[in-house]
């Protein structure tokens, strides 16, 4: 993807033909932006449910005493809020102004609806933009989630979840084994560490349709796997996907506990803080669970570090939220100012303290004051910068992958109950290379 | 059902034609608002339903006219084959397993005992539970390893079992949570049937030595027959149409395994967004449905023919 062409020349050249066309001053750039100049709007927000969602309902006062901008806004679980948004947003009068996106399920909707307001020419407004936030500062696969295929921002990345490998070191060291640093030694690792008539495994992910994709991913790229290919076709049943799929396959069969088939992140959670499982790939977001004496039997036995390279690479499949302005919203600048401010340094450094979420800004994720505030072990922290330097984007950006992820999804739980990788993979690609051609052409 | 049974005593008030006349010719405008909340309420939708499943209709993107091609999709699509088939096996188990249980209650429940008011209450208690907290309850008491049904199963020294976790138990998993949810209902009705009976036949058939087995079956059962069959109704066209249960508990998973007709629709049209294909499977849907009614009926007529007095 050619997203990382577009930058800090970029941006200083847009800054210049802003000063150029004399809306404002050019040295205005190092001042702070107008923050009371939408002073008395009111804002709806819709936010999916989460640490995202707390952290802004928490501190929204500050805003509205920054700004004297008034927000009312909603958390609603996740899967509802991605539908509601939608719903809403293709009705052309959307309910909210600020809208709380999955960039993972729906950048390319978005984008191709063309639901998201234009924020590069504010970004560029010293009076609307804090000189601290430009481009640059936000990770790769930041901006890639953000910008769109002409290089337009259309939304600020919030909050990036890299998979990395948990585990319990106290099982670890009952058994006298070293933390795997390849799939290979995962898989070594899982068979010392299982113990059926203990009820006690070596590894625990997830196996629901649709979740699982998401484990899946990672694999596959570590084995050298790409999503599409230079037309857009999908590659998620070649020779890469057959070796991660009986990787897939071998781990959730043989070393993983009873019913995994039917697990998403929760349930995998529920077996690794009861102590049941050793290993689990998940979400970098999990933590805060995992260190709670209430919800854990693991609190200080967990350890946190990077998933485990394949032969062709090491990767964390990498996921993110966005925050962005509804195109239909009539208080653009104001809803600007307010996703400014959620990803703004403070307020990033909250979340990642807290260990709500991992921004994408680089000035807050390699502060060491800000990593000093950091209540979670120092191992964790370790484990999502060290991601950060391997992260790629684990899931197509397609409009379809609800579907990729249910269809394929589908196929690897059906190898849990004893399938054949490659037959699976080729059948769900029959079923879904039609839908993807269907929804490029509309 | 409801328009058919409400036909016929229209067509029959629209014969004498005296009464119409003396009806003012004002009298139509008071029929406006029910007409219009009727066109507003049911047939728009429908017809816009239709209208929408001869579209590419993708949320999102414009639409355009395509005629019958998401219902040539229909059969060629294994997702919705399949689930034609769980929406069928799910329905039967949840029809069948209620009305067995529910009679067999009614006919405990029926009979004279210490407590039995309030043990009746205790039974019918899990259908005054909501659907989903029912549903989140089921989930945790499943779960392979921390569920307290593996545990139960282990005093007795059964191995555990994978319930919902397994596409091969998925299903008859599910039907135990329906079964425990509406059996109760069954009860009720049938406990109706039962208390109508008269008590002469059963007299008579005790002074002609019947034992107990003989009196259900040649007694009790004929006449309650119209009673099951209601509440077979009922639990029919619930079953066909369950959606919270199956959603709260397994999505439709694992993999597709438990995916009903109404999960899968409900994919398609707000999950994918593709609200012509899923309109499509929506027509399709109440085309079964209404066939479905149609039989059901068309039984209901007959139970009622070889109905022996008493009871309804």
């Amino acid at each position: 993807m050619a997203d990382n062409r577009i930058s800090r020349r970029a941006v200083l050249a847009g800054a210049a033909a802003t000063g150029a066309l004399g809306v404002t001053g050019f040295p205005a750039r190092a001042a702070e932006p107008q923050w009371k100049k939408y002073a008395g709007t009111r804002l709806e927000v819709i936010l999916a449910k989460g640490p995202r969602g707390d952290n802004l309902q928490k501190y929204i006062k500050e805003f509205t005493e920054l700004t004297g901008i008034e927000v009312e806004s909603e958390q609603i679980p996740e899967q509802q809020q991605r539908q509601k948004a939608v719903i809403e947003l293709a009705s052309g009068k959307p309910s909210f102004d600020v809208v709380h996106l999955s960039y993972h399920v729906q950048k390319r909707q978005f984008e191709k609806a063309g639901w998201l307001a234009d924020l590069t020419d504010y970004m560029k407004d010293p009076t609307l933009t804090a000189p601290d936030l430009v481009e640059s500062d936000f990770s790769a696969a930041g901006l890639t989630y953000a910008k769109d295929d002409k290089g337009r921002m259309l939304s600020l990345p919030w909050s990036v979840d890299y998979f990395i490998l948990y585990y319990n070191k106290a099982m670890f060291a009952e058994k006298g084994v070293a933390v795997p640093r390849t799939l290979d030694e995962m898989v070594e690792a899982a068979d010392k560490l299982t113990d059926p008539k203990k009820g006690t495994f070596g590894f625990v992910g997830r196996g629901l349709r649709n979740a699982n994709m998401t484990l899946w991913t990672n694999f596959y790229l570590d084995y050298g796997g790409e999503f599409l290919d230079a037309k857009g076709n999908i590659l998620t049943d070649g020779p890469e996907a057959i070796e991660a799929t009986k990787l897939y396959q071998r781990l959730l069969t043989k070393y993983s506990p009873p019913g995994v088939a039917g697990f998403n992140w929760m349930e995998s959670m529920a077996s690794f803080t009861q102590g049941r499982s050793a290993m689990w790939i998940d979400g970098v977001g999990w933590a805060p669970p995992l260190e709670d004496p209430n919800a854990s039997r693991v609190v200080g036995k967990v350890g946190y570090t990077v998933v485990p390279a394949g032969p062709k690479g090491q990767y964390s499949a990498t996921y993110g939220d966005g925050i962005g302005v509804a195109a239909a919203s009539k208080n653009k600048e104001a809803a600007y100012l307010l996703c400014q401010w959620v990803v703004s340094k403070k307020q990033g450094s909250r979340l990642l303290q807290a260990g709500g979420g991992v921004p994408f800004r680089n000035s807050v994720l390699n502060d060491p004051e800000v990593q000093a505030g950091v209540k979670l072990p120092k191992e964790w922290l370790q484990s999502a910068i060290d991601s950060a330097k391997i992260s790629k984007l684990g899931l197509p950006v397609v409009i379809p992958v609800a579907e990729f992820r249910d269809i394929v999804g589908a196929a690897l739980t059906a190898t849990l109950s004893g399938a054949d990788p490659a037959t699976e993979l080729k059948k769900a690609h029959e079923q879904y290379r039609p839908i993807l051609e269907r929804s490029e052409k509309a | 059902m409801t328009t058919i049974s409400q036909a016929n005593p229209a067509a029959a008030e629209t014969e004498p034609l005296p009464e119409q006349q003396l009806r003012p010719r004002s009298y139509w405008p008071f029929v406006l608002p029910a007409l219009i909340v009727v066109l507003a309420v049911i047939v728009f939708p429908w017809v816009f339903t239709i209208w929408m499943s001869l579209n590419e209709w993708k949320v999102g993107s414009s639409t355009a006219f395509v005629g019958l091609a998401n219902y040539l999709r229909l059969p060629t699509d294994p997702r919705f084959i399949e689930a034609i088939g769980h929406t069928l096996l799910y329905t039967v188990l949840s029809v069948v397993f209620p009305v067995i249980f529910g009679t067999l209650a009614a006919v405990v429940f029926h009979a004279q005992f210490p407590f039995r008011g309030f043990l009746r209450a205790v039974f019918i208690m899990p259908m005054m539970a909501t659907p989903v907290a029912v549903a989140l309850v089921w989930t945790m008491m499943f779960h392979p390893q921390l569920g307290v049904l593996n545990y139960l199963l282990s005093l007795v020294g059964i191995p555990p079992q994978l319930w919902v976790f397994h596409p091969a138990t998925v299903i008859p998993s599910l039907v135990l949570v329906e079964t425990w949810h509406w059996t109760p209902l069954v009860m009720l009705i049938v406990l109706g049937g039962i208390a109508a009976i008269p008590t002469e036949p059963y007299e008579s058939a005790k002074i002609d030595g019947a034992t107990h087995w003989q009196m259900f079956r040649y007694i009790t059962l004929p006449l309650i027959a119209p009673f099951l069959f209601i509440a077979a109704m009922i639990r029919t066209i619930d079953a066909v149409k369950s959606f919270d249960t199956i959603f709260a508990i397994t999505q439709g998973g694992p993999g597709s395994a438990s995916e009903t007709i109404n999960l899968y629709l409900y994919s398609v049209a707000f999950v994918y967004y593709d609200l012509g294909y899923g309109s499509a499977i929506a027509v399709v849907f109440f085309a079964l449905i209404v066939v479905l009614a149609a039989v059901l009926l068309y039984l209901r007529q007959r139970t009622l023919w070889t109905e022996i007095g008493g009871g309804a």
